[in-house]
C-alpha cells in the first residue's frame, strides 16, 4: 500500500507545529526586525518547566498551562532586561546576544536536569486511526491541529479586531508615529516577545514528546525547521509562516518516509539554500523599495 | 628605519611574523608538553577565529557555521591522510598534502555558502550557517561508511622527524606545526586587511549602495571574503585533526561554532589581535571553569552536570555582557589604553606590534546620519 496519504497527513501534523513556532519568529521579526535565535532555547526551558509541573502534579494540562505562562514570562523578561539594552544600529549585535542567551539557557538546563533525554507523556493516543485499511491521523495529531488552529485564530483575532492588537501593529510598522499618538512602543515590544515566547513554548510542548523527550538541545532542530519555514514565508508574513511550516513538515515527512537514511536535516539545508538563492525575500514577501 | 617600516606594510608584517615565530620557537622549549599542546590548540583555534573576525567585523557577514567549516577541514584531512598514507607517502608530504586538501575543500564549501550568503543580510546568513552546523552530525551518520558516524575517524599522524632527536616531544612538534599555520594565516590576513581589497570589504560593510556606486563589485567581494574565511577555518580544522589525531561530529557542535563567534566578539570584532585574545580565551576559560566546577561540585553527580555546562554558561554570559556593555572587546580596551598613554607623552609613532585596523569595528554610516 502506498504510504502517500499517511505521510501527507503526518507531515501536515508536524508542519502545524513548525508553523506555530515559525509564527513566534515572525511575531518578533515584525515587532523588532530581528530573528530571535534564542527562541529554541527558550522553548526548551518552557518544555522542562512543563515536564517538572506535570511530574509534580500528575496533570498534563497543568504542564501545558505552565509552558504557556513561563513562555510569556521568559519572553517578556528577555525583551525588557536583555534585548532592550542592545544597540539597535548594529544589526549583528542582537543576533550575538540571542546566541549568548542560547548558551546560558542550555547550560542552566544542563546543570539542573542533566543531559539525558526525559520521555514525556501525551494526553491522547498516538496510534493512527484508520479509515478502511488506510491509516490516517492519530487522536494526538487532531489535538495538535486543533491547538495550533486555535492559537492562530486567537492571534489573528487579537491583531485585527482588538485595540491592543492595533497598537502592536502600529508600534511595529511606524514606531515614531505610534509613539506620538500615545502608544507605549516599548511595552508593545515586550508584549510581542511575551506572545512569541508563549507560542514557541506551546509549539515545543506539542512536538518534543513525539520525539526523544525533554533535553536541553531538544528544540535545536525544531528551531532550524521553523526558521526555514519562516524564511520560506518571508519572515514578515504570518500566512507565509503557516504555509512554510506546513511545507517543511510535508518535505520532512516524505523524506523520512521514502528514504532509508535520516536525510531530513540535509534536505532542509538544501531547501533553505534553494529558497535563499532563488527568492531570498521569501515566497510571501511584499515588494520593497531599496533602502539607501 | 621606522619610516621605512611605516611605509612598507608587507615588510612590517613579515618582520612581526618573524619575530613572533622566533619568540614562539623559544617558548616551545620552555613549556611543558601539556602547555605545548594547549599552545598548539590555541594556534589551531586562531586560524579559525582570525578568519571569522575578518568575515564578521570587516565584511559584516555573520557566520555561525565556522565550526562546521572546521569539521569539513578536519574530515578532509583525515580522509586525505589515510589515502596518502595508503600509497606509502611519508615525511613532509604526508603532512602537507592533506592540509592543502583540507584548505581547498573548505574553500569550495565556503564558496557555495558564500554565493548563497552574498545575497543575504544579517539574520538570513546567520540562519543559513546555523543550519550548516546542525547538519554536520546528520551527514556523518548518513555517510557512516566513509565518515565513521558518531565515532568519527582516526587520523594518521607521524611522530616528530627523527632528525630532531628521539627524545623530541610530540607536543612540541605539534606546537610547531600549529604555530606555523597560525602565523601564515595571520600574515596573509593582515596583508589582505591592509590591501585595496580590505578597504573594499569595509566599504561594502558600511554601505553596500555607496560601495556599488564607487565601482566595487559587492557580491564578488562578499563571496571572496567568505571563501578566504572558510579556507582559514579549514586550515584550523586540519590542524585540529593533527592535534587530536581523530575527528568526530561531537567536536564540532553548535556550541563550538558559538564559542568561535564568542571568542571573536570578546577579543574585539574585526581585529586580528583580538582574534589572538579570543583563541587564548577559548583554551583558558574551559580550564578555569572546569577547575572551578571541581571545587564546587560536592557530589559526583553535580560535578558531572557542572562539567562543561558551567563553561557554557560563563561563555554565554560574557558574550551578552561584552556585546551590550563593551562592543569593541578586549582589543578595543587595549588600543584605547595605549592611545591614551601615547597622547599624554611621547610623540606619536607607528606601532609595528599590532595588526589591527584603526576604525571602530562595525560603525555603519547610518550611525553618523542618526547623530
Amino acid at each position: 500500500m502506498d504510504p502517500f496519504i499517511f505521510l501527507t497527513v503526518d507531515g501536515l501534523a508536524r508542519g502545524a507545529v513548525f508553523a506555530a513556532f515559525a509564527l513566534a519568529l515572525v511575531l518578533i521579526w515584525r515587532g523588532a526586525r530581528l530573528v530571535n535565535f534564542s527562541q529554541g532555547a527558550m522553548a526548551a526551558a518552557t518544555t522542562f518547566i512543563a515536564y517538572s509541573v506535570t511530574n509534580a502534579s500528575g496533570s498534563y494540562w497543568l504542564g501545558l498551562v505552565a509552558a504557556v505562562v513561563s513562555g510569556l514570562v521568559i519572553g517578556a523578561i528577555t525583551e525588557r532586561y536583555v534585548m532592550r539594552f542592545v544597540d539597535p544600529t548594529q544589526h549583528l549585535n542582537a543576533v550575538i546576544v540571542a546566541l549568548g542567551l542560547v548558551l546560558v539557557i542550555q547550560a542552566i538546563l544542563g546543570i539542573i536536569y542533566g543531559s539525558q533525554y526525559r520521555p514525556m507523556d501525551v494526553p491522547f493516543s498516538r496510534s493512527p486511526l484508520s479509515i478502511g485499511d488506510q491509516p490516517l491521523l492519530s487522536p494526538y495529531d487532531i489535538f495538535v491541529f486543533v491547538t495550533v488552529l486555535a492559537v492562530m485564530a486567537g492571534l489573528g483575532f487579537a491583531f485585527t479586531r482588538t485595540d491592543i492588537g492595533l497598537k502592536m501593529r502600529a508600534a511595529a510598522f511606524a514606531p515614531d508615529m505610534a509613539r506620538l499618538l500615545g502608544v507605549n512602543v516599548g511595552r508593545m515590544l515586550t508584549l510581542s516577545w511575551a506572545l512569541a515566547g508563549a507560542v514557541g513554548g506551546l509549539a515545543a510542548l506539542l512536538v518534543v514528546p513525539t520525539e526523544l523527550g525533554a533535553h536541553p538541545h531538544a528544540t535545536d532542530l525544531v528551531f532550524v525547521y521553523a526558521f526555514t519555514a519562516a524564511v520560506i514565508g518571508g519572515l514578515d508574513s504570518p500566512i507565509g509562516a503557516v504555509v512554510g511550516g506546513l511545507g517543511v513538515g510535508l518535505v520532512l515527512s516524505y523524506v523520512s518516509g521514502y528514504s532509508d537514511n535520516d536525510l531530513s536535516a540535509v534536505v532542509i539545508l538544501g531547501l533553505l539554500i534553494g529558497v535563499l538563492l532563488l527568492r531570498p525575500s521569501g515566497l510571501f514577501s511584499h515588494a520593497t523599495a531599496r533602502q539607501v | 628605519m621606522i619610516e621605512l617600516l611605516a611605509r612598507h606594510t608587507l615588510l612590517r608584517h613579515l618582520l612581526v611574523t618573524l619575530a613572533a615565530g622566533v619568540a614562539l620557537l623559544a617558548l616551545t622549549y620552555t613549556l611543558s608538553p601539556y602547555r605545548n599542546y594547549q599552545l598548539a590548540t590555541m594556534a589551531a583555534y586562531l586560524c579559525a577565529t582570525a578568519g571569522l573576525t575578518v568575515l564578521v567585523g570587516l565584511s559584516g557577514q555573520l557566520s555561525l557555521g565556522h565550526g562546521a567549516l572546521m569539521a569539513v577541514g578536519a574530515y578532509t584531512y583525515a580522509l586525505m591522510s589515510a589515502e596518502v598514507g595508503d600509497r606509502g607517502t611519508t615525511g613532509p608530504m604526508l603532512l602537507l598534502l592533506p592540509l592543502v586538501a583540507a584548505v581547498v575543500a573548505t574553500a569550495i564549501v565556503g564558496g557555495i555558502v558564500g554565493l548563497a550568503g552574498a545575497r543575504l543580510f544579517g539574520p538570513y546568513l546567520a540562519g543559513l550557517t546555523l543550519t550548516l552546523t546542525i547538519v554536520v552530525p546528520a551527514i556523518t551518520t548518513t555517510f557512516a561508511d566513509q565518515l565513521g558516524g558518531d565515532q568519527g575517524l582516526s587520523v594518521l599522524v607521524e611522530p616528530a622527524p627523527a632528525s630532531l632527536g628521539i627524545t623530541f616531544p610530540l607536543e612540541r612538534w605539534q606546537a610547531w606545526i600549529a604555530c606555523a599555520a597560525a602565523l601564515l594565516t595571520m600574515l596573509l590576513l593582515a596583508n589582505l586587511v591592509h590591501s585595496r581589497f580590505g578597504r573594499e570589504m569595509r566599504a561594502v560593510r558600511d554601505d553596500e549602495v555607496a560601495a556599488r556606486l564607487s565601482g566595487i563589485n559587492v557580491q564578488r567581494t562578499k563571496v571572496i571574503v567568505f571563501v578566504v574565511s572558510a579556507a582559514t577555518a579549514g586550515l584550523g580544522g586540519g590542524i585540529l585533526a593533527i592535534l587530536t589525531q581523530s575527528v568526530s561530529p561531537g567536536a564540532f557542535s553548535l556550541a563550538f561554532s558559538l564559542f568561535l563567534l564568542m571568542a571573536v566578539v570578546i577579543g574585539g570584532i574585526g581585529s586580528l589581535a583580538g582574534a589572538v585574545w579570543g583563541a587564548l580565551l577559548l583554551v583558558a576559560l574551559p580550564e578555569i571553569t572546569d577547575s572551578l566546577a571541581d571545587n564546587i561540585g560536592s557530589s559526583p553527580q553535580l560535578a558531572e552536570r557542572l562539567d562543561g555546562n558551567l563553561s557554557l554558561a560563563v561563555f554565554g554570559l560574557v558574550l551578552i555582557l561584552v556585546t551590550i556593555v563593551f562592543p569593541r572587546g578586549i582589543q578595543g580596551l587595549v588600543s584605547a589604553v595605549s592611545q591614551r598613554t601615547r597622547r599624554s607623552g611621547r610623540p606619536p609613532s607607528s606601532r609595528p606590534g599590532t595588526t589591527t585596523t584603526e576604525d571602530p569595528p562595525t560603525t555603519t554610516s547610518s550611525e553618523s546620519i542618526d547623530a
